[in-house]
């Protein structure tokens, strides 16, 4: 154990620069004229924000505080694209935080949602699960507040209690798992656990355990029942951050732990990871085609992306990482593009989010609709977009692994996808409204959607034509 | 009269599984909370009675008992204001009156 000096404390460049932003916001929230439009509150912080994004990437490896904190190339490339999707919501939510019953409202709400990306971002750097355990309660403590932010509509309300509940249930088993783990070997360092693992029956229940905790926080089936309930009650805003943000980071932190600290027991974990891989996807896509509400469709839509997302874990290799990291960037401005039009939407419409409201909204709004359209495209898999970039790498990772029967049938279930995501195009551009005349009214979105629409739609074609990010990626994780 | 360490394991064991038991039984949102209560703490007793008895030269699950006890805290007192604010809107916290969202 090295000594810890208070200049190690200036090493944690992404942790730190993000707690300066979080202290600033708090501060200029608390001198701001609480009812106020805010606007240059919310360009400000967005302003933090992007500078944030560049200060997280740090070329080398770093151990801190005797192996507690361990930051890599690869984990800072990482919270990089975290923040920056962060970057993004906080653009689309101007419009809802504006809104006079929700102003006074925002500081709150930036505050909250950056305690949780810091959360995450230790999670993502922890060397010892006791570090682990932290990040993610930082992460998901903040993030029932802000699932339950609406407090005079009681859907998020119930959302909220529904979230805590079982955010609760989870981290119970997790640190029941981990207790385990500390029996049977003594220590919870990252760098010694995986020496006195031997695979003992013990040892395989508490990785269950820990499986199981982290299911829930990623939403895999059969752990995924709270999901479609708290992602429809919650501000719609919020609802983007808990797909993209929280989930990308808990599937990171959840690879990088299988990887480093269980390589012993790769073929337990392998198969539990296959079967809740294949599972989601699959009950996932046939739950989507049942839903009628556009959030609740992008709940069940998520559910199977993170099915998607965890075959990049199950590979275990240098390419499954890059793979997954690729996957969750694209994903991030998709999901980030979809959220932002259906916010939109139901800012204008008071409150209209059912698939029915979009008929024809091509006629009324051709812009949004295009946007709309090919951020599912590029969820869906569609070859120009990202998306079947990133669904082809991490095929191509499982397939190397011998993953070939799951990369089947992930591969049939995508079809599956392809239509509940042209549902909505269908119903877009050819459907015909009820009574001849589409629900939503043009409408003219605030800038701040715009800008965001638009860095979604760039990034969408951007990070599917231009091979430098994927390389890089794999350059950083095979450092790892 | 020294205590054998499997005998603390069963009651941590047996809270483990009390909790998972109530959580999916009970219907008022506050018997839900304690029951996941009863899991955190059996996680804590485990890591209290690992680091006692098998690895006694550390403090390493002291620790880790520690920050679960203010952690655990933290999580009730956001989950208790949630609840009263479900009170709140709804006038009600039996999960079956609570049911809304559903697809």
């Amino acid at each position: 154990m090295n000594n810890t000096n208070l200049s190690a404390i200036l090493s944690l460049h992404a942790e730190l620069s993000l707690v300066v932003v979080l202290v600033v916001v708090l501060l200029a929230d608390l001198f701001r004229k609480p009812d106020a439009g805010g606007r240059w509150f919310r360009v400000m912080t967005c302003l933090l924000m992007a500078v944030q994004v560049l200060l997280d990437l740090t070329p080398d490896t770093r151990s801190l505080f005797g192996g507690m904190y361990i930051n890599t190339p690869f984990t800072s490339v990482v919270k990089s694209i975290l923040s920056a999707g962060t970057l993004l919501i906080f653009l689309q939510c101007g419009e809802w935080l504006g809104r006079r019953d929700t102003r006074f409202r925002q500081g709150e709400f930036y505050v909250l949602t950056l305690s949780t990306l810091l959360g995450m971002f230790f999670m993502l750097s922890s060397g010892h699960f006791l570090m682990f355990y932290i990040g993610l309660e930082t992460a998901s403590i903040p993030m029932a507040c802000l699932v339950a932010m609406d407090k005079y509509r009681h859907h998020s309300a119930e959302a909220g209690a529904k979230f805590i509940l079982s955010s609760m249930f989870s981290s119970a088993l997790l640190l029941y798992g981990l207790s385990l783990i500390y029996g049977t070997c003594g220590t919870l360092y990252f760098a010694d656990v995986p020496g006195l693992l031997q695979g003992s029956p013990l040892q395989q229940f508490s990785l269950v355990l820990f499986i199981a905790g982290m299911g829930f926080k990623m939403s895999l089936v059969p752990f995924h029942l709270w999901t479609a309930d708290v992602y429809q009650g919650a501000p719609t805003g919020v609802t983007a951050y808990l797909s993209v943000i929280s989930k990308g980071a808990a599937a990171v932190a959840l690879a990088v732990v299988l990887r480093f600290v269980f390589p012993l027991m790769k073929e337990d974990w392998a198969l539990v990871i296959a079967l809740l891989s294949v599972a989601s996807i699959t009950v996932a896509n046939l739950m989507a085609i049942l839903q009628g509400d556009m959030k609740r469709f992008m709940a069940f839509s998520s559910i199977s992306q993170a099915g998607y997302i965890v075959l990049g874990a199950l590979a275990g290799t240098a390419q499954g990482m890059a793979s997954m990291a690729y996957y969750i960037a694209v994903y991030v401005v998709a999901n980030v593009a979809v959220f932002a039009v259906i916010s939109t939407i139901e800012q204008h419409t008071d409150g209209r989010t059912s698939r029915d409201d979009y008929r024809g909204l091509y006629r009324t709004n051709p812009r949004l609709t295009l946007a709309l359209t090919l951020a599912l495209f590029s969820l869906g898999g569609i070859p120009p977009f990202a998306g079947f970039f990133s669904k082809f790498f991490i095929f191509a990772a499982a397939f190397d692994e011998g993953w070939w029967m799951v990369v089947f049938l992930a591969l049939l279930n995508t079809i599956v996808s392809l239509y509940y995501y042209l549902l909505v195009v269908k119903a877009m551009y050819m459907a015909a409204p009820e009574n001849g005349q589409c629900a939503v009214a043009p409408l003219r979105s605030a800038p701040g959607v715009r800008l965001c629409l638009a860095l979604c739609v760039v990034g969408l074609c951007a990070l599917g034509l231009y091979s430098g990010f994927y390389e890089g990626l794999q350059r950083w994780a095979e450092a790892l | 009269m020294e205590i054998n360490v499997v005998c603390y394991l069963m009651v941590a064991a047996v809270m483990l599984f009390a909790g998972v038991y109530g959580f999916f039984t009970r219907r008022n949102l506050l018997a839900t909370l304690i029951s996941v209560e009863l899991m955190l703490n059996a996680a804590n007793i485990n890591f209290a009675v690992f680091n006692r008895y098998l690895f006694p030269g550390v403090l390493e699950g002291h620790f880790f008992t520690l920050f679960g006890i203010a952690i655990s805290a933290a999580e009730t007192a956001v989950a208790i204001a949630i609840m009263i604010n479900v009170y709140r809107n709804v006038r009600n916290i039996q999960t079956d009156d609570i049911s809304d969202l559903k697809g």
